[in-house]
């Protein structure tokens, strides 16, 4: 049985910040394998899932997505930086995100 | 409260049609139709006094408005635009198998045949090797591998268009009770209509002549794709 994951993993670092001030509105995100800004570049514009669960079914379900969108490298490291709909929610730092091979250019 | 949130800044999630219909504006809106009145003579017949008048006059029923603008206004322009012919990556060619990265079918390998004028591809499975049937995808959810299926002998008919695709319009029915439930069933499945299933194996016939002459080829498409541990997006050539 051959592998059905049609996403690469990330992981949120948190929101974008400078020393004292946190902007939420941008969150950073270190995609699994991408070591500099050259691999960052194939992920710019893809869609990027926080998928978690919550105690309230809505429509049937507990789990819920909030989606967003890689939109430029952050330094050099191949972190990125990344817009979601609704900013994440501080719980969701160190979770990991699902990061979609859509809009593909390939 | 702002209904379309900006996806990216400048675009909206919502289309301007869809901000239309979440505002409702429209729902308020009476419609009844004015009560016919009758059409009223432009001009009235007046007797004037006075020996010099002339005895009689035409007078406008309505009075001519005594403001009128001195200088012409420019009407708008008509918008010239048109919506431009989709274009196709380079990377898909007609023959190309596919990737499916979203929706029902994600996963399977597929066979691209051409581009429709709306711009998406039409793909098929084919049907037979792995379940997928002809089907519309949008080329941003697929990724083009550098294998290819010699679609030279296939003729493909022309009515493959988008309005073949179309889901075919139906009255909404009053309850969604009735919509699925037959005296307490649930309805049975409707089967897929004859000349669809046809038209299917009609297309499916030449790809597979032409699969079956590639070793491996039919394994190929069976088989779905995904993503395993240690394996990164952007390293894999496809």
């Amino acid at each position: 049985m051959g592998s059905t994951r049609l996403y690469s993993k990330g992981r949120v670092l948190g929101h974008k910040r400078a020393k004292r001030n946190s902007r939420p509105n941008t969150s950073l995100i270190q995609i699994e394998g991408v070591a500099n800004k050259e691999d960052a570049q194939f992920y710019l514009g893809k869609r990027v899932a926080y998928v978690y669960k919550a105690k309230r079914e809505i429509q049937g379900s507990k789990i819920r997505v909030i989606w967003g969108r890689v939109t430029r490298p952050h330094g050099s490291s191949g972190v990125v930086k990344s817009k979601f709909r609704h900013n994440l929610p501080p719980r969701a730092f160190g979770a990991s995100v699902r990061v979609m091979l859509y809009p593909s250019n390939i | 409260m702002a209904r379309s949130k900006e996806l990216v800044p400048g675009i909206g999630r919502l289309s301007r049609s869809q901000v239309f219909a979440k505002r409702g504006l429209f729902k308020g809106q009476k419609k009844s139709t004015a009560p016919a009145s009758e059409a009223k003579p432009e001009t009235i017949e007046k007797t004037i006094g006075g020996e010099k008048n002339g005895g009689k006059r035409l007078i406008p029923t309505v009075k001519a408005p005594r403001f009128y603008p001195a200088e012409d206004v420019s009407k708008p322009k008509k918008s010239r635009k048109s919506p431009k012919a989709p274009s196709l990556r380079p990377s898909i060619t007609p023959g190309t198998i596919l990737i499916l990265l979203a929706g029902r079918y994600r996963g399977k390998r597929v066979v691209f045949l051409k581009q429709l004028t709306s711009g998406l591809l039409l793909v098929t499975g084919p049907y037979k090797v792995n379940g997928v049937p002809l089907r519309r995808v949008n080329q941003a959810y697929v990724i083009a591998t550098s294998t290819m299926v010699d679609i030279s002998e296939l003729k493909l008919d022309a009515k493959f268009d988008d309005s073949y695709f179309a889901k075919p319009s139906t009255k909404s029915s009053s309850s969604a009770e009735e919509e699925f439930f037959e005296d307490g069933k649930p309805k049975a499945k409707q089967p897929i209509a004859e000349s669809k299933a046809a038209d299917q194996k009609a297309v499916d016939s030449a790809l597979l002549a032409s699969i079956k002459k590639t070793e491996n080829l039919s394994k190929y498409l069976k088989a779905s794709w995904g993503l395993s541990k240690g394996q990164f997006a952007h390293q894999l050539v496809f």
